[in-house]
């Protein structure tokens, strides 16, 4: 194992019956930039703070760098960790903020300070070390977060919600900051999010947890066109999830959804009760009749400008349509028809 | 682990081959016992090998650690070895301490063998065990794997075992001792724990005079509801009403910290005793017969009322404003009145806040131990029938350590059933969320009745504080009321002949009052602090009962304290008493879970990921706590250091036992006063503590004031 990898064997965390962790075993590659996500209380943010020995493990090793750390308590993992709070000390300048991480290793004040500086900058904050946090804005002091933490060059740098408190505009802008820092810097970095939309846009790999274990890994595009259960596809892009039967399985399979039979071009590998993945944009919605579709009527109809959303009632249920706008956008109450190609319909067990 | 536990073994090497183990009678910071090596002042090493061998005990533990620390096995194999030196260590030389003592041994162990009290060297010898046991505790991934955090664990639990649960022991022991060495049974106990002179309820049937404990809990009773629907209702002048004088209420929640605990029974005496001035005038002018009504049940309550009620009023301000204002806007907008929202809003929300007060002023009647003794006459209450029981003229320690169990049992089980019933609730209060909404009006008819209830006794406080400033500066209150200076001047005389002598007969108290004071406030500062820090930051087994143990010694009377120091420190393996040490130590203890309660509340309201971010930026928790938490909680620490040193001075029920010719304090020079009928120098006297104490306060007010300014701007943002 090399510099920057994580590797947790088989951690788990109890806190007492409450179990926050199920036997874990994850592997990260250094340099890479992992995302930790899932709902609320699905034990991501366990996860990071077993990593950074804010948590010691119940059971189970964790290695950071091919080095045993179980034991270790977080002072001296070489790693650090950009807070959800940001957890700026509001006693202390910007610039004693940056350097503090350096002063307690007894670094000399002004090579800490000069390293504070350099961090700033590449931060964008140069020249504004002498203010107090209080007096930043939510970016920068966000962003005072970060230096602080990378003036450190820690072998993994570690990201608790560190956008949840920024409005939603400059979340996208610190997010691509985020990103680029940590590929120039050729960082391993965690990051933990509950956004789908933030995961995808910043990982390389992204572990789904759900319910204290993982659900399912991965590039953002194998999630999203891979999806291994109903909750992941629900989960990483909207889903319709619709209720069919398997009826013959193989490298191409048959389905037959209400009395309509069609062939997938996808593999599968058991027959019986399966659930259709129909995102929102690759619904497509017709007045007219054709082969293989569904008459739906529009249950409820949003304009939003780049696109109108439908709310459709249907015989398998409510199904939730995206489209590009109309000239003559569909109506309340209007019967269409509801249709879809093919190879866009990916297969997920029922249960 | 490696490093932190190799200090530790040179420190404790070093204490035990060099320092002196024992006691010494010059003190150590003489520092003869530098120049000598084979005499009393010998370290533990010299004394081991010259004859008493169970020294060598402490030295296994070393050995063990030495050698598990030279083998360089695994993290987990030196960390368990750690523990098993450390324990080892601290096992054999607790048992030699407590089977080997100044004047024999106990359990047939070592027959012959002497030994006088332990010393430094014992000290650094034992908090190096300590140390390397926790040392290797953390090593096995306790505690975050972080040595200082349970370092600090380990520290506190050894402090609270030493000094609040080993006395206490003492005093179990005492009441289930038989006769004449016969071992421990509860053929005497009992007997003597269910006697009349304890349980006794003839009073109420007039014939004769109720036990001591019927008394304190009819008393406790009384004290406990006259102060809570007093203290409702200055509490609810003080936040519902414009009332002009709200500043001056709020002077008088001060005015019983500062007050020491005789002074008012005094005034009173002074007022309403036998030849008091309001007797007199009423015997004069309406022929009333002079009585002694004030010295029984109704004189100790109305001193405890007055001492108390302030302390209960401080406690439903923070009660009554925290009903939420918009739950009474609902009401009202609902359509009831402002008596109806009262009645059926604001009251029963109320109620875990007025039972709380009510428990807390139950627990202060009981261990109040200044106005019985003053006002008491054939009244007994168990604080001071403990008293008599030690200094009577049969001192008789069983039967003291029978009434602290039964006082004990007592205000623990109150305390216990605050926790069970309202300890979370009274936190759960005050959310972070804003609540905007004013605070509903009272109804005028509760207005009024809040004024007539509350105004009155408010003056009448005040009057009494005024007439102690008066008492002190006439010739003899109640005959001769012309101006003197003479209490002052005898009790605080300087003369300047040759360099300034200070020739009152005050002085010596005084001065040691102050340094006591002044070396006890820091020292229960940090061990509070350093409590609270435990519990609101760290996680670790057994946190509840740490928790209970730490808070435990509120719940615990001064007099009973004293009584188990002077049972458990006035011989070896720990033999304090006599020193001023011992004064120091039990003002830390009887102060400490004041200094928690407030670091609680401090510490609570900053961020924990504050400490978090400094730890994963590679400080330690004791940079941490140095650079981060401790900057940050400046006002904290000023109110414990404040609040410990006024305390030390005005605490008397435990410190009685424990003052000696050398280390008197300012509180027992007063009793001393009273009981020779020295009124005059007693009131000059505690106008003086007064004044001395509301010019600390002062000036740690200024400070504090002028930090919270500066740091208000700063905080805001997280």
């Amino acid at each position: 194992m090399t510099k920057g990898s994580v590797r947790f064997e088989a951690v788990t965390k109890r806190f007492g019956d409450v179990v926050a962790l199920k036997p874990l075993t994850l592997d990260i590659a250094p340099g890479t930039l992992v995302t930790l996500l899932g709902p609320s209380g699905c034990g991501k943010t366990t996860t990071l703070r077993l990593i950074a020995g804010l948590e010691s493990a119940t059971e189970g090793k964790i290695l950071i760098g091919g080095e045993d750390v179980t034991a270790l308590s977080a002072t001296y993992r070489r790693v650090s960790m950009v807070f959800q709070s940001y957890a700026l000390f509001p006693h202390m300048t910007v610039l004693e903020n940056v350097a503090y991480g350096l002063t307690v290793k007894r670094i000399p004040k002004e090579q800490a300070h000069a390293k504070a500086e350099e961090g700033l900058e590449l931060v964008g904050l140069k020249g504004f070390g002498g203010r107090l946090p209080s007096e930043l804005s939510g970016g920068q002091q966000q962003r005072v977060a970060v230096a602080r933490a990378i003036v450190l060059e820690p072998e993994v740098l570690l990201l608790d919600e560190p956008l949840s408190n920024l409005d939603a505009k400059l979340r996208r802008h610190v997010r691509e900051e985020i990103r680029q820092i940590q590929q120039r810097l050729g960082l391993t970095a965690v990051y933990v999010t509950h956004d789908q939309e933030e995961a995808m846009a910043v990982s390389d790999r992204i572990i789904v947890m759900k319910n204290a274990e993982i659900a399912q890994e991965g590039s953002p595009a194998d999630l999203y066109d891979r999806p291994a259960s109903a909750f992941i596809a629900d989960f990483i892009g909207d889903a319709n999830l619709i209720d069919v039967e398997i009826t013959k399985a193989g490298a191409q399979t048959e389905i037959a959804l209400l009395d309509r039979r069609m062939t997938l071009p996808v593999a599968s590998a058991v027959t019986g009760p399966a659930k259709m993945v129909l995102r929102p944009h690759q619904v497509r919605l017709s007045r007219d009749a054709a082969p293989d579709t569904l008459p739906v009527e529009v249950g409820y109809a949003a304009y939003l400008g780049n696109s109108v959303q439908y709310t459709l009632v249907t015989p398998v249920g409510s199904i939730f349509a995206i489209t590009p706008p109309q000239p003559q956008p569909f109506r309340m109450g209007d019967t269409l028809h509801l249709g879809f190609a093919l190879e866009d319909i990916r297969l997920v067990p029922a249960a | 682990m490696r490093r932190t536990a190799g200090l530790w073994l040179l420190i404790g090497l070093a204490g035990y081959t060099l320092l002196p183990w024992y006691m010494i009678s010059g003190g150590f910071w003489s520092f003869h016992w530098l120049g000598t090596v084979f005499a009393e002042d010998a370290s533990g090493l010299i004394f081991a090998l010259s004859g008493r061998g169970w020294l060598f005990g402490p030295l296994v533990g070393f050995a063990v650690a030495g050698g598990v620390l030279m083998r360089r096995g695994g993290q987990l194999e030196t960390a368990q070895g750690l523990v098993a030196a450390g324990a080892l260590g601290l096992a054999l030389m607790a048992g030699q301490g407590l089977v080997i003592l100044g004047n024999g041994t106990r359990f047939g162990l070592f027959e012959g063998a002497t030994q006088p009290g332990m010393g430094a060297g014992a000290m650094a010898t034992a908090a190096a065990l300590l140390f390397l046991l926790t040392t290797g505790v953390s090593g096995l991934g306790r505690g975050r794997g972080d040595a200082f955090i349970t370092g600090l664990i380990g520290a506190v639990i050894a402090l609270v075992a030493t000094f609040v649960f080993y006395p206490m022991l003492f005093i179990l022991v005492s009441a289930f001792e038989l006769k004449g060495g016969a071992g421990f049974g509860l053929s005497e106990f009992l007997p003597r724990f269910f006697a009349p002179e304890i349980w006794s309820l003839a009073c109420l049937t007039g014939r004769g005079l109720c036990g001591a404990a019927s008394n304190s809990l009819m008393l406790g009773l009384a004290t406990a509801t006259g102060t809570t629907f007093l203290g409702l209702a200055f509490a609810l002048i003080f936040t519902r009403t414009n009332f002009g004088a709200k500043r001056l209420l709020r002077v008088l929640t001060i005015l019983p910290i500062i007050t020491p605990p005789f002074v008012i029974g005094l005034v009173l005496i002074l007022l309403f005793g036998r030849s008091g001035t309001v007797t007199e005038f009423f015997a004069d002018a309406f022929g009333w017969e002079k009585t002694r009504w004030l010295y029984g049940f109704w004189g100790v309550w109305l001193a405890q009322m007055l001492s108390f009620t302030p302390i209960a009023f401080l406690v439903l301000i923070g009660v009554v404003e925290g009903v939420s204002p918009s739950m009474e806007e609902a009401s009202q907008t609902l359509d009831a009145d402002r008596w109806q929202t009262f009645r059926f809003i604001s009251l029963p929300l109320m109620r875990p806040g007025l039972a709380n007060a009510f428990l807390l002023g139950f627990i202060e009647s009981l261990a109040d131990f200044g106005n019985p003794l003053v006002l008491g006459g054939n009244f007994n209450v168990l604080s001071t029938e403990i008293y008599f029981a030690i200094v009577g003229t049969v001192a008789d320690p069983a039967k003291a350590a029978i009434l602290s169990i039964t006082l004990l049992s007592m205000t623990l089980s109150v305390f216990i059933a605050q926790r069970k019933w309202m300890g979370r609730k009274n936190y759960a209060t005050v959310t972070g969320k804003a609540d905007s909404g004013r605070h509903a009006a009272l109804n005028d008819g509760l207005r009024w009745t809040c004024y007539l209830v509350a105004l009155p006794w408010a003056a009448f406080t005040l009057v009494l504080y005024v007439l102690i400033v008066f008492g002190s500066f006439v010739k003899l209150w109640g005959y001769d009321h012309t101006f003197t200076l003479e209490h002052y001047r005898r009790a605080f005389s300087i003369v300047f002949r040759n360099g300034i002598h200070f020739t009152g007969a005050a002085w010596d108290s005084y001065f040691t009052t102050l340094t006591i004071a002044a070396i006890a406030a820091p020292l229960t500062a940090a061990v509070g602090l350093a409590t609270a820090y435990l519990l609101v930051r760290q996680k670790f087994a057994g946190k509840d009962a740490f928790e209970f143990s730490t808070m435990l010694s509120f719940a615990i009377p001064g007099t009973v304290i004293g009584v188990a120091y002077v049972m458990a420190f006035n011989f070896p393996p720990i033999e304090l008493t006599g020193t001023g040490l011992i004064l120091i130590v039990v003002f830390i203890f009887r102060n400490m879970p004041v200094g928690v309660r407030g670091g609680i509340a401090a510490m609570s309201q900053l961020d924990k990921s504050l400490d978090e971010a400094s730890i994963t930026l590679g400080a330690n928790s004791a940079t941490t706590l140095r650079r981060v938490i401790l900057p940050l909680m400046g006002p904290a620490i000023l109110a414990a250091l404040t609040y410990s040193f006024v305390r030390s001075i005005t605490s008397v029920s435990a410190v009685i036992f424990l003052v000696s010719a050398r280390y008197n304090m300012a509180t027992s020079f007063i009793v001393g006063r009273v009981e020779n009928g020295e009124f005059g120098i007693a009131i000059a006297y505690a106008a003086v503590l007064i004044v001395t104490m509301l010019l600390a306060i002062l000036a740690l007010q200024l400070l504090i004031g002028r930090r919270k300014l500066r740091r208000a701007d700063r905080i805001e943002t997280p």
